[in-house]
């Protein structure tokens, strides 16, 4: 095996990284234009789910667009058909590249994409008639629906795995661990959701086995990949301290993996399952700030490089948001806590916290970064970019701090047995308003970034010379008192 | 790391260790639920829950087909942690409570009241489907969907039998309302919801105590 390594001459290296981009061009590029077809349909049906908890009448008149339905079709939209597919291609476009080689089987990869997006969309489907499994993050029903999808995701892994099998070089970067282990973890957790336990307390314990786990061994790993990459690639500086990735790595996979029940406090369920998942969910604290210190070592003294970098923008706020809502979750699954928040909207912040301005801001970032690169052009607009970045950033931070105080006030009604029930409802009232003012933003954003992405796409090759920033190896630049001289969108 | 091999070993051992934990260890430890849900439960069979009839399991349905569970809990957290009980909401939930339950509806959100006890609460059938038609003619306050697709608006022809008694003003004169079979099984279903026994786990632990004081 002939191995890149450091002694590799710059020009030697960009040559490998442009056939690695060259070979999941396409690829990449097909998982971004479903996934975003999948955003502005799950966006929609969210605004819709949000505007009917304030007013209860709207489109009563027919099943398929009643609250209980559209509110699923939204999370499984998103989650399996925008953030899953985006994260299909990112995951194989920086396996090849962090291996240095073309990546391999891609045929492998479309198929299987093909068969999730079938899988997912009869699903959906089957959801707006009522066809559930009953189980909120596995509504899709575990016959007609997660079947081809596990098949797709097999598929797609073995397309990732190929390619790593493949690899050009000795050493594996953290990201390559997190990307690897991340196709290992999902087929198991969801095969583990579906089919372990259908009856009882027990159909409870493994639900929250697996919605806890979608997030943390699944989403959560693939943002970390791209963020361990991202950071040092666009600050052109290597991640602070090798031992503290992997400290994240490991605390991770076994700390995270146990968190679930955390879900269930108090419930019917045995409490040695509930403690262990405490323990669990407070032992988060150490995965977590070592990657937080990791990633906040990287960035200190470069943080004025976020002006020039709208990728490294979303990248940093995802990264700071990773570390807020991981410390938030931990702070929930204490008992004097989880008492109040629990089973108001402060959960529903929570959540969007994570998928939203941790996991979908990352998602921006590395399309940001990845689609110019791969078409050999800049995005066409600055102004775009700016608007997608401001509206999402406002309308992000309006959702989780509204359902949060809203979710607090709900939640202090609710232990105040003096009050009525109906109290509950009047205090978090004014934030579901603010939470329907916050999606309305997010929508304007997602259209004007799909816009801008259709806008990029038609765009011919670029002319005139690109940006410094367009390099394929990361620039190193002096921050300390320069100032970079930029034109137009520079990523 | 340089080997693949102990990434994907390591990987997924800590998952298999979770899944081991918490799936596997349960499904030994916890009570038994028949595989068809209208048959008498294994384990404990001191529990006095009764399995659900046909329409009680339609009515289940309904309820999870509309998803009813994302706004509705279907639990008594202990009092240590919670005032559930002082609520009224009824005494503490245990595993065998919901033996003929799949998928098991706990909940997560309390945006409308807990339902593990409404059978108790709400006893009255016609309370329930007016509640169904419409929330808002019985709780003003009240923010739940309106379900007027579980129900038929007839000019005439509806025999008082047939009809739902409704509150004055809740439709133009001469109009009735009539539950579909879909509404009757899920207020059959909501009824069916009572939890007022005493939970068999209490039962079973205070015999084998005092199994033991007799060896003594």
């Amino acid at each position: 095996m002939t191995t890149l390594d450091t002694s590799s001459s710059p020009m030697e290296l960009r040559k490998v990284a442009a056939q690695a981009d060259e070979s999941v061009k396409q690829f990449v590029l097909g998982t971004f234009i479903i996934g975003l077809i999948w955003l502005i349909i799950g966006t929609l049906l969210g605004d819709i789910a949000s505007f009917k908890l304030h007013w209860p009448n709207l489109l009563t008149s027919s099943p398929a667009m009643t609250f209980g339905r559209v509110r699923p079709v939204h999370l499984n939209t998103l989650i399996y058909g925008w953030a899953s597919n985006v994260m299909f291609g990112i995951s194989l476009w920086l396996m090849a590249r962090l291996v240095r080689t073309p990546g391999r089987w891609i045929p492998s990869a479309w198929t299987g994409t093909l068969i999730w997006n079938l899988g997912l969309l009869a699903g959906v489907m089957g959801l707006f008639f009522g066809d559930t499994d009953g189980m909120e993050w596995l509504e899709l029903r575990r016959t007609y629906a997660d079947l081809p999808m596990i098949v797709g995701a097999a598929f797609i892994a073995a397309s990732v795995w190929r390619t790593l099998g493949a690899r050009q070089v000795h050493h594996l970067y953290v990201s390559v661990w997190y990307l690897a282990a991340s196709f290992l973890w999902f087929p198991f957790i969801f095969i583990v959701g579906n089919y372990a336990s259908q009856r009882g307390v027990e159909n409870a314990a493994v639900n929250w086995f697996y919605a806890h786990n979608a997030l943390g061994l699944w989403m959560t790993t693939v943002s970390l990949g791209a963020i361990y990459y991202l950071l040092p690639k666009i600050l052109g500086r290597p991640i602070y301290s090798y031992w503290l990735s992997l400290l994240g790595f490991w605390g991770l996979a076994f700390f995270y993996s146990l968190n679930g029940m955390h879900h269930l406090i108090g419930g019917p369920l045995p409490s040695w399952m509930i403690t262990t998942s405490i323990v669990a969910s407070v032992m988060m604290v150490i995965p977590v700030l070592s990657v937080a210190v990791n990633h906040h070592m990287t960035m200190v003294g470069r943080f004025s490089a976020l002006r020039y970098s709208p990728t490294l923008t979303f990248i940093v706020l995802g990264a700071m948001s990773y570390t807020g809502v991981s410390l938030q979750g931990v702070m929930q699954s204490v008992v004097e806590v989880n008492r109040v928040t629990h089973f108001t909207h402060w959960t529903v912040g929570h959540a969007h916290m994570g998928v939203y301005s941790f996991l979908t801001f990352i998602l921006f970032g590395v399309m940001y970064y990845v689609s110019p690169r791969l078409l050999n052009r800049e995005w066409p607009s600055a102004a775009l970019i700016r608007w997608h970045f401001w509206l999402v950033l406002v309308g992000v931070f309006l959702y989780v701090f509204g359902l949060a105080y809203g979710g607090v006030m709900q939640g202090l009604a609710l232990n105040a047995t003096e009050k009525p029930f109906s109290e509950s409802v009047a205090a978090v009232l004014p934030w579901l308003w603010v939470r329907s003012l916050a999606a309305l933003l997010l929508t304007a954003g997602h259209f004007i970034f799909a816009y801008h992405f259709y806008l990029l796409l038609k765009s011919s090759p670029a002319k005139e010379e690109l940006s410094p920033w367009h390099e394929i190896s990361p620039l190193v630049v002096d921050l300390s008192g320069g100032r970079i001289e930029s034109k137009g969108a520079t990523v | 790391m340089t080997r693949v091999f102990l990434l994907m070993l390591g990987s997924l051992a800590t998952v298999v260790f979770a899944a081991f934990i918490l799936v596997a260890v349960p499904r030994v430890a916890l009570p038994e639920a028949p595989a068809n849900p209208t048959l008498p439960p294994v384990e404990p069979a001191e529990s006095p829950l009764q399995p659900y009839t046909a329409e009680q399991w339609r009515g289940r349905e309904v309820y999870v087909e509309n998803g009813c569970f994302y706004c509705h809990s279907q639990q008594v957290r202990d009092p240590i942690i919670s005032n559930d009980v002082d609520r009224g909401w009824g005494r503490p939930s245990y595993p065998s409570d919901y033996i003929y339950d799949s998928p098991a509806l706990l909940g997560t959100q309390r945006t409308g009241p807990d339902l593990i006890n409404v059978g108790v609460r709400l006893p009255d059938p016609s309370w329930h489907l007016v509640h169904l038609y419409q929330p808002r003619a019985l709780v003003p306050w009240s923010i739940m969907p309106a379900y007027p697709y579980l129900f038929e608006v007839k000019e005439d022809g509806a025999t008082a039998e047939e009809a739902v008694k409704t509150p004055a003003n809740l439709l133009p004169a001469g109009q009735k309302l009539v539950a579909t079979a879909d509404a009757k099984a899920l207020v059959a279903y909501l009824l069916s919801l009572k939890r007022d026994f005493p939970p068999p786990e209490l039962k079973v632990e205070r015999e084998k105590l005092r199994a033991k004081g007799q060896k003594k």
